[in-house]
């Protein structure tokens, strides 16, 4: 039988995914982007299981915004890296100290 | 037959997961998002939560994934290049997630024996007889009203730095000014010019 807690480790090996991802792709602002969506997808898989096995809506509805937000920083990140990729002509963000101070 | 599903969906997630930040080519990294995020929603199916479902399909894998993949492809970046220092930084990496991953379980699973939620062997994702829809409906449009309104207002003002950031305008080009043509009369519009017999018109 099925229980929280398969969802709940099913997340959280998932947020871990996404956090190894960052550390092994630290050039890589892509990947780093799509770690990001990683985890929120994750917390949105801990946030709906909640929702279900409490029987409060309101984690999904809570979810949601987490969807809001997930995706309101996609294009914002994304947009910053296409004009950071017209100034540098690369997008190796770790050596990315253009703004001293 | 729900645990073969479960089984199915989670390994597909977490197999996609590990893909996404493991390939080589960004461009099947993307491609990997969008199967993990498709079987999220299903997994998403199978707790009863068939908007969040639909929800995570058409926002994620329509609009999110392929934000991402006309980047991947639009940025002619050399992504060899950038993947250096991933075999340097695995070792402290692969540590920190497997320690985060043994505590993120350890917790789960007191939570899942003890709290209120994991005693709960009947889930559900909407009270009875209410659609999931409806639910989601009927709690979003009344107390959290406030709330969604300002989701929208955090998604105008993401689509306008958006636009704002990747705008640019090139010099030499030339634009229709309205006002301008608006403005003209036949006095601005047009000049006479005296020309004397035998000579032509030099500027």
């Amino acid at each position: 039988m099925i229980g929280l807690s398969h969802y709940l480790v099913v997340a959280a090996i998932l947020f871990t995914i996404g956090v190894f991802g960052i550390f092994v792709n630290r050039k890589n602002i892509i990947v780093i982007l799509m770690s990001v969506e990683l985890i929120l997808l994750a917390v949105n898989i801990n946030l709906v299981s909640f929702s279900v096995y409490l029987h409060d809506v309101v984690g999904q509805i809570f979810a949601m915004f987490v969807l809001t937000v997930a995706a309101a920083e996609a294009a914002v990140g994304l947009a910053i890296l296409v004009t950071f990729f017209r100034n540098r002509g690369d997008i190796a963000v770790d050596d990315a100290s253009m703004m001293k101070g | 037959m729900q645990a073969i599903a479960f089984y199915l969906l989670a390994f597909v997630t977490l197999a996609a997961g590990i893909l996404v930040v493991s390939a080589r080519n960004p461009v099947h990294s993307v491609l990997f998002l969008i199967t993990a995020f498709f079987s999220a929603a299903g997994l998403f199916v199978l707790l009863g939560a068939e908007f969040l479902a639909m929800l995570l399909i058409v926002v994620y894998v329509g609009a999110v994934a392929v934000l991402f993949l006309f980047v991947v492809m639009m940025l002619d970046v050399d992504f060899e290049e950038l993947r250096k220092g991933f075999a340097q930084y695995l070792p402290i990496g692969g540590l920190v997630a497997g320690v985060l991953t043994l505590e993120m379980i350890f917790v789960a699973a007191t939570v899942a024996n003890n709290g209120k939620a994991g005693q709960n062997a009947n889930p559900m994702a909407s009270p009875e007889g209410v659609s999931n829809t409806e639910a989601i409906g009927r709690v979003l449009y009344t107390d959290y009203a406030f709330f969604f309104q300002l989701a929208g207002l955090v998604l105008l003002v993401a689509m306008i730095g958006a636009i704002v950031l990747t705008l640019r305008h090139k010099p030499g080009v030339r634009r229709q000014n309205i006002a301008d043509q608006v403005a003209r009369s036949p006095k601005t519009g047009m000049e006479l010019v005296q020309i004397k017999p035998g000579e032509g018109i030099s500027e």
